[in-house]
């Protein structure tokens, strides 16, 4: 196994009563991809956010590249330039092109020159399908068109590992494709993610291991075939089995 | 593909069945509008008062002789105004960022920012526009302005100010916060997410009600007059008090809504096309 590049270990987090990480621990390796599954409420988002540092921790450490990122004393900025964080509502900037939603980090954040980054930006748009549309705003573009935008504009400052929050679940059917070919396409690159999904088939065919996310604590994980196929645990199996009855598997 | 070349009969029958209406409605406004503004002007030019009015208030001899001077006075006001409007736009904006600054450093002019928008907003212009343009002066320290235009002007700054950085901030606070999220993802600081993301977002919705804040201040302007400057309302009143006869003030109203009627236009067609999703 390659070094790893991302190690949360113990996160818990509360908002309020509520507890939603109750100590996660979780490994990615270099070039690993990680499909974070759970029900909705479990947790995913949140574990995401704590990671990017968007959200606050409660206890535990989150590591990237071995450096403890959690700690006060570290600039967040620094951190979350070497992360990538996709939405599950794109956000994208509504008032900038597609080419400048993917460029601005990469000249504010991390003082590429217009030139270069534009012109970055751009193979970064034809290489998901978007050759033509770098100065559309945002609402002229489908959903699809949208989340694949927002995953050059995370892609676009090189980060070490990249985080995708339910990618697809805004997405009407027809769309899922476009943006998972973008994913795969990531992932063919050696890309190290993590991919928080209800798309059980996307899990499958893009991530080398599952985590099930279920009461705030990762309790199975292993590769796709062997989680999703044959669960060990009875929580995964029943999560499993809700997913086939709703069609979604 | 031949249907498409011919119109249905259904569809002529849609058609002309629409432009019945269409003129139906339209000889239904000529003859409401008639009848309406016709019925209040005869209302008006049939009261007892009226030739008395017309008199002193439409009189087309004191209008000519008047507005020359009126004119010359509404220059300043324009002047006023538009310097004023300029100071405002970027105090407003400062003031609205202080108040929406985070960190621990800057509690106090958070807290100044707060005092300032409660204090200015709360106190009536005309009030302000006493209490600088008499106040400042009393005291008298070298160095402040003793000019009561830009005694005026302060006051009135001050007034707008707040409202202004109060339009920005509803402004700030309508971005959605997945935006601020967004831009801080692609590992921009919070001030530079401010300026790139949120604040070209919230200025684009706070257009129209920015415009309309200097509708009022345009008029506000005439506020100075009080403290002595010879802006166009003053004038019309002097020229008033000579000859007993009250048109000059009509002639100022009119200078007046030469600046405001166009402004209110463009806050209306901004209503239309400045909106960002």
């Amino acid at each position: 196994m390659n070094a790893p590049v991302l190690e949360i270990r113990a996160v818990t987090k509360a908002f309020g009563e509520r507890r939603v990480l109750a100590g996660v621990d979780l490994t990615v390796a270099e070039h690993e991809a990680v499909a974070l599954i759970g029900a909705s409420g479990s947790g995913k988002s949140t574990l995401l956010r704590c990671v990017d540092l968007l959200t606050e921790i409660d206890d535990g450490d989150v590591l990237l590249d071995g450096e403890v990122i959690t700690d006060p004393a570290v600039d967040p900025v620094a951190v979350r330039r070497r992360l990538g964080l996709v939405f599950q509502a794109y956000n994208l900037f509504p008032h900038l092109t597609a080419l400048q939603n993917v460029v601005l980090g990469e000249m504010r954040a991390h003082g590429i020159s217009r030139a270069e980054a534009e012109e970055r930006g751009r193979a970064l748009l034809a290489r998901f399908g978007l050759e033509g549309r770098e100065d559309d705003r945002p609402d002229h573009l489908s959903g699809g068109q949208q989340q694949r935008v927002a995953i050059a504009r995370a892609f676009s400052g090189r980060p070490r590992a990249l985080l995708l929050d339910e990618v697809t679940s805004a997405l009407d059917p027809e769309l899922v494709g476009e943006v998972l070919a973008a994913v795969r396409d990531l992932k063919a690159e050696g890309m190290t993610m993590v991919i928080a999904t209800h798309e059980m088939s996307f899990a499958r065919e893009v991530a080398d291991e599952v985590a099930f996310l279920h009461g705030g604590r990762i309790v199975e994980r292993g590769p796709p075939a062997r989680v999703l196929d044959a669960p060990e645990r009875p929580e995964t199996q029943r999560f499993l089995s809700r997913l086939l009855e709703a069609g979604r598997i | 593909m031949t249907e498409t070349a011919v119109i249905s009969d259904r569809r002529l029958e849609r058609q002309a069945a629409k432009r019945r209406q269409a003129r139906r409605g339209q000889a239904i406004a000529v003859v409401s509008s008639v009848v309406v503004l016709g019925g209040l002007a005869a209302w008006v030019l049939t009261s007892p008062g009226w030739p008395e009015v017309r008199e002193t208030f439409f009189s087309w001899s004191v209008f000519k002789e008047s507005f020359p001077e009126v004119l010359s006075g509404f220059w300043l006001d324009v002047k006023t105004f538009v310097i004023v409007e300029i100071v405002v736009l970027v105090a407003g904006l400062v003031i609205a960022l202080l108040r929406v600054s985070r960190g621990p450093a800057l509690f106090p002019v958070r807290l100044l920012s707060v005092v300032f928008v409660d204090l200015f907003r709360g106190i009536p212009t005309i009030l302000l526009v006493y209490l600088v343009g008499f106040g400042i002066p009393a005291l008298q320290l070298t160095g402040l302005p003793t000019d009561p235009v830009v005694l005026g002007g302060i006051a009135l700054g001050l007034s707008y100010s707040a409202y202004v950085a109060e339009v920005y901030r509803s402004g700030i606070r309508s971005v959605h916060r997945g935006q601020h999220d967004a831009a801080l993802a692609v590992g921009l600081t919070d001030a530079q997410a401010m300026r790139h993301v949120i604040l070209p977002q919230a200025v684009r919705r706070v257009a129209q009600p920015l415009l309309n804040d200097f509708v009022s201040l345009q008029k506000d302007v005439a506020l100075i007059s009080i403290l002595g400057p010879q802006e166009a309302f003053r004038i019309a009143q002097i020229i008033q008090g000579e000859n007993f006869n009250y048109t000059p003030l009509i002639a100022a109203a009119l200078l007046y809504l030469a600046i405001t009627v166009p402004l209110a236009r463009v806050v209306d067609r901004m209503g239309g096309g400045g909106e960002v999703r």
